[in-house]
């Protein structure tokens, strides 16, 4: 395991609660149900997963940090290693791999072989452009953007429109630095 | 499942092979069917549960429909559970009769979705067609006093609504089921 992480993703991920990922697989499928059928445009539909994503996000850093106790990433690149076998091994129980990292180091690819939301899933005709899986895409975005960096986050490759893997461009746009709630010199 | 769709993509969906996850260390590896489970993070499963809720609240104006959607979302999860315990445990031959489906209920699924079998199947004294599952620590309920916090107009909310629509689909019989969940 790198340096930066004492604890391995493998290790959290025995230490946490767990719950069957087949009832997590279909609770998710009734909510992007629920959403197709209130929304009814695809657009919209993922849109609001990428808002739901972002708002868990948020929330899901803290306890990402807390658990998993790990440094201060140094770049991007480490951030990115980080997300990929870390925190996806703690929540979903699968790691990503990353790679296609631009010239710059500010652009990589999170690549996920096996994804627990999409079990039993195809997607009918009328929902071709849906991006099924888009919370995680917002849950990236929120977080990212809880530790001061703000990001993009698309889909590139989606197993449910045919290809082979999932495959999320993380973007990196700025690095926002922290602000304080007050200032020094009051 | 998707280790699966990596190595040949079927050309209908129902010719996929459901497969039995992998091998993984499980809180309760007893029983047959969770040797082979995947599992997430309970608190994935939180965090999308609340957006869940948090999503259904906006689009509702008071309780009782708030309740009632958990509980048709719980209810698409309960029908193609059913399904797919059907196929794996039983070769596909469903319960049709009442008492077969409460304790398939009572026994399997709950083993399967929430780790361990259900406190109780009772029947209830006061109607003829009543019975009670009691669970003392409902999933959903534990989520609720971990990370669930209720605002004080919403007093007679119950998030076990979601559960109750994952039962509400077993009725293969004509006799409609009023699922009525009390806090323990």
């Amino acid at each position: 395991m790198a340096p930066a992480a004492p604890k391995s993703g493998d290790v959290i991920f025995a230490s946490v609660d767990r719950v069957n990922a087949e009832l997590f697989t279909l609770t998710y499928g009734a909510i992007v149900r629920q959403l197709i059928t209130d929304l009814e445009e695809v657009e919209e539909v993922n849109k609001q997963l990428d808002q739901m994503g972002y708002n868990i996000g948020v929330r899901l850093v803290d306890e990402f940090l807390a658990k998993s106790s790990v440094s201060r990433c140094v770049d991007f690149r480490e951030t990115a290693d980080v997300i990929a076998k870390v925190g996806f091994k703690m929540f979903l129980g699968v790691t990503a791999s990353v790679t296609n990292w631009d010239a710059e180091g500010t652009t990589c690819s999170l690549i996920l072989e096996d994804n627990p939301l999409v079990d039993f899933v195809e997607l009918p005709d009328t929902c071709q452009g849906l991006h099924y899986c888009n919370i995680l895409s917002g849950v990236v975005r929120g977080a990212l953007e809880m530790v001061s960096m703000k990001t993009e986050v698309t889909w590139l490759r989606d197993m449910l429109r045919g290809d082979d893997v999932f495959e999320l461009q993380v973007k990196l746009l700025k690095q926002v630095p922290e602000e304080y709630p007050y200032k020094d010199d009051e | 499942m998707i280790g699966v769709g990596k190595a040949k993509q079927y050309a209908n969906v129902l010719d996929r092979p459901i497969g039995k996850g992998k091998q993984e260390v499980t809180i309760d590896s007893t029983s047959e069917l969770n040797k082979d489970l995947v599992q997430v993070s309970l608190s994935a499963f939180a965090f999308l549960f609340s957006e869940l809720v948090q999503y259904n609240q906006i689009q509702v104006d008071n309780i009782a429909e708030l309740e009632r959607r958990l509980e048709d979302a719980g209810y698409a999860v309960g029908a193609r559970v059913l399904e797919l315990l059907c196929h794996r445990e039983k070769g596909s031959r469903r319960e049709t009769r009442l008492l077969g489906i409460l304790s398939f209920i009572h026994s399997t699924v709950w083993k399967v979705l929430f780790g361990k079998v259900a406190d109780s199947l009772e029947k209830g004294t006061e109607h003829e067609d009543e019975y009670m599952i009691s669970e003392k620590e409902l999933l959903v309920n534990r989520l609720y006093a971990r990370f669930i916090s209720i605002p004080k107009d919403m007093g007679a909310f119950n998030c076990g609504a979601f559960v109750a629509g994952i039962v509400r689909v077993r009725t293969a019989l004509d006799k409609a089921f009023q699922i009525i969940f009390n806090l323990c």
